[in-house]
């Protein structure tokens, strides 16, 4: 069902756990539908120098998650929010037609995360 | 996979089970060389003829139905659910227009049921406790003049409960309703007797006993008023049109028959193990509990749920080790609704999500619930780590 890219983040997440102290965190999904995803991000001259996830859900919300936490990771905010659902699924590989919709959260999670940290920084 | 393919595990045995090689060898010779028609009047039409009687004979006499004619061969138990269903609530509609049935059954009761209500029908889903228990008072209170069939499944698959079906039986019978029971899961790993458990119309599967798929069985007791769905030659006694798919029947025959042998033996072998799993996949791990009833339970049924954590990545974490589940999550789902059995018990959408379940089968060894119980707090660990509702407590 999953590509060989997907079962791998699966398998070995990056940046799995949480920033204490984060400088944006953004929350999306729902328990009721069956996929919550936290990011927190450290923002150091416009760069997300670190960032971790936390994820309740399937293995397409964990893999996403993970794969999202990579492409972000030393890029400007910039650069961060052009990050896509559509694409963090090319970068897996793709994702089965039914998880494209509800476990393909990541990126607004990532998006989410920055707008909080702008908000709090007024930029 | 062969059954014992080297450290593969299946605790995914209701989705599908291997066929007896017993079964096999018998079914051979009647797609070779006994490829009659039975209603050809050649000897050789003639003996498929006798392997179909035959075969009618055995499946009758596992749930000891008062003749072999009460039995109507069909596709598989989704096909003996729509014919029980459509053609008893359509022959019956001068004399009322409402069913009952449970919250706790099989899409293939619960869609041929919404059907009905399309076509004018009313439609009771009956309450569960959180158990899984039907409400027989509020069957009771449901019943009414206008009420021709209640449905009522004899254990569901995914939960495991054993209903109360003689006294069902009782309730619905007072009020001359007919009573169709979906014994898909249940037959063939505990005792069922349709004489006396008073039951009009019984749905059995052959592959759920070992027996191969694309055949079942629709038990109707004699009397009872009831149209067809498929219309044709006019085979099995006009109620299922289509030339008898004699191979088939004859290895559902044979696993009938097995079953009606091996049962008390494989239900305890099977009844071991299950309480074994249950015990030793909540005890250590906190927050996990059993879904269905502790002791009225299938004796191959495995249902626990784990707070905070999701289905769909157990099973993913569980099949990288080789080991086949299932779960009633709504991503494990093709509709992303999780299970509607297991919210009839009450549970929440997010509880739902965490459920395991397991079906056991003749192959599993006690090595192999050694081996999942080994590897599940693990499990269930990691992805609690990875997880944002986990409560601090829970963590590393």
């Amino acid at each position: 069902m999953y590509s060989d890219k997907v079962m791998e983040h699966f398998r070995n997440p990056r940046n799995m756990g949480e920033i204490l102290n984060a400088d944006g965190v953004g929350t999306v999904g729902n328990p009721v539908c069956g996929d919550l995803m936290t990011m927190y991000i450290k923002v150091k001259d416009d760069r997300i120098e670190d960032i971790k996830f936390k994820t309740y859900g399937c293995g397409a919300a964990i893999a996403t998650s993970s794969m999202t936490t990579e492409l972000a990771k030393g890029k400007t905010l910039e650069e961060a929010m052009k990050i896509t659902r559509a694409s963090v699924a090319d970068s897996l590989g793709g994702l089965p037609k039914v998880k494209m919709h509800c476990s393909n959260l990541a990126a607004d999670a990532l998006h989410s995360a920055i707008e909080d940290y702008r908000e709090k920084n007024n930029k | 996979m062969n059954s014992k393919e080297a450290s593969k595990i299946c605790l995914d045995y209701s989705a599908g089970k291997p066929v007896d090689s017993r079964i096999i060898d018998k079914m051979l010779t009647y797609m070779k060389s006994s490829f009659g028609n039975p209603s050809s009047l050649h000897a050789l039409g003639q003996e498929a003829k006798q392997a179909l009687e035959k075969g009618r004979e055995e499946v009758a006499k596992l749930v000891n139905a008062e003749e072999p004619e009460t039995i109507i061969f069909t596709s598989g138990a989704t096909e003996s659910n729509n014919l029980a269903i459509k053609g008893v609530a359509n022959r019956n509609r001068n004399q009322g227009t409402k069913i009952l049935t449970s919250s706790v059954e099989h899409m293939s009761i619960v869609n041929p049921c919404k059907l009905m209500m399309r076509q004018g029908f009313q439609v009771v889903f009956l309450p569960v406790d959180n158990l899984g228990l039907l409400d027989l008072e509020k069957l009771e209170n449901e019943l009414d003049d206008n009420t021709t069939l209640v449905s009522i499944v004899y254990a569901n698959g995914e939960i495991g409960t054993i209903q109360p079906i003689k006294e069902a039986s009782k309730i619905v019978h007072e009020k001359k309703a007919y009573l169709h029971v979906d014994a898909t899961a249940a037959c063939g790993q505990i005792p069922i007797d349709v004489q006396d458990e008073n039951i009009d119309l019984l749905t059995i599967s052959s592959n759920d006993m070992y027996g191969p798929r694309g055949i079942g069985g629709l038990y109707i007791k004699k009397g009872t008023k009831i149209e067809s769905v498929i219309q044709g030659g006019g085979q099995e006694r006009g109620l299922r049109s289509g030339t008898e798919n004699i191979a088939g029947i004859v290895g559902f025959a044979k696993a009938a028959e097995i079953a009606g042998n091996e049962m008390s033996h494989y239900s305890e072998r099977m009844t071991k193990l299950r309480d074994d799993l249950i015990k030793g996949l909540i005890d250590p791990i906190p927050n996990a509990y059993l879904n269905g009833h502790p002791t009225r339970r299938l004796p191959d049924n495995v249902s626990v749920r784990y707070r905070f954590i999701e289905g769909e990545s157990i099973l993913l974490s569980l099949d990288i080790m080789g080991i086949f589940a299932s779960s009633g999550s709504a991503c494990a789902s093709k509709t992303l609704q999780p299970s509607h059995v297991l919210l009839a018990l009450g549970l929440q959408p997010e509880e739902a999500h965490g459920s395991l379940m397991l079906t056991l089968g003749r192959d599993n060894t006690q090595e192999d619930a050694d081996k999942l119980k080994r590897v599940m707090p693990d499990i269930v660990k990691r992805l609690r780590d990875m997880s944002p509702l986990t409560p601090k407590e829970l963590k590393s």
